[in-house]
């Protein structure tokens, strides 16, 4: 580096630590709600036509089973249920680069594994006669590549599995799923 | 020689900040007294019905986001995290205050920091204050 871009070099330095430094607090829109909350609350929860919360429950813990993962914990009391699995993050796109980086001299650290995380909350609701059972399943994800680095803290918002699970929960409770 | 110089100046350095600090030190660590912290984290709610309480906070924070990690009825608390290029958990506490009101609770820690900052927590008690149909009322 040259005498003359030294300076530069240093103010650019501590821009790039200050930069981590705001990153580090909790942003403004953590803990409020937005326009997205309605959205999201319709995509991952339906209404069951049972007043039975414990059957609901109970069936929601024999799908995350069927579906591989592991109970972490459960508070029936409160209608909870969260289970997690680990499983390959190995994505086909990634190893085709490192395969051309590695031609080329160069390096970089790919995905390997993903701890899965679903957590189900049911709420009993309505009047006598007319009871329901309010299901709301939530996915998230931790990934982590060769060097055991996290890459990705992320929820998992893709409708369609948000579907996969209620149709599934529906199978095993033998009711119909409503939309809310 | 210059060099040496400037090493042991650096070692001499680093051991006095060593003996200053700890990394240990951080396990009983807190960022603001504990009166002002349970100031802001601390909301009271005219109802007595705990369960329907920590039904209420584990709906709120889903809508926040948030997963839900833990929950204990007999205790009252309520662990979830949201993760969303960053790691936020959040643990939310329910025990009776008098005859008429409910206390909840709330802490929260953001990657590796604990949140010290009022703001977070007033977002926090508007929304489950709405959720709740109540008024979170500040407790003194």
């Amino acid at each position: 580096m040259s005498q003359k871009s030294a300076p530069y070099f240093t103010a650019l330095l501590s821009l790039v630590i200050l930069g981590i430094g705001c990153q580090a607090t909790i942003p403004k829109e953590a803990l409020k709600m937005d326009g997205a909350t309605m959205e999201f609350r319709k995509m991952q929860a339906r209404r069951y036509d049972t007043g039975d919360e414990t059957k609901v429950i109970v069936a929601c813990a024999g799908l995350l089973q069927d579906l591989g993962f592991n109970i972490d914990e459960s508070e029936t009391k409160l209608g909870l249920v969260v289970g997690s699995k680990t499983r390959s993050a190995v994505d086909g796109g990634q190893v085709a680069a490192k395969v051309i980086l590695a031609l080329f001299g160069g390096n970089m650290a790919m995905e390997t594994d993903q701890r899965l995380k679903a957590s189900i909350v049911t709420r009993k609701g309505g009047e006598a006669g007319k009871e329901y059972t309010m299901v709301r399943v939530t996915f998230q994800r931790i990934v982590r590549n060769e060097n055991n680095q996290i890459t990705r803290l992320e929820p998992l918002n893709d409708p369609k599995q948000y579907q996969e699970f209620h149709s599934g929960l529906s199978k095993a409770l033998f009711l119909n799923a409503n939309d809310i | 020689m210059k060099l040496n110089h400037l090493a042991s100046g650096l070692l001499g350095l680093s051991l006095l900040v060593a003996g200053c600090q700890t990394s240990q030190q951080q396990l009983l660590k807190t960022d603001k007294g504990q009166v002002e912290l349970r100031r802001m984290q601390t909301r009271a709610f005219d109802t007595t019905d705990r369960e329907k309480t920590l039904r209420t906070i584990i709906a709120t924070l889903q809508d926040l986001g948030f997963v839900v990690d833990k929950a204990d009825a007999t205790l009252g608390s309520v662990t979830a995290t949201k993760l969303k290029g960053y790691n936020l958990i959040m643990t939310v506490t329910v025990r009776p205050r008098g005859e008429k009101q409910l206390l909840v609770r709330s802490s929260a820690q953001f990657n590796i920091q604990a949140v010290s900052d009022p703001q977070p927590y007033q977002d926090f008690f508007t929304s489950l204050g709405k959720a709740m149909f109540l008024e979170a009322h500040q407790v003194d």
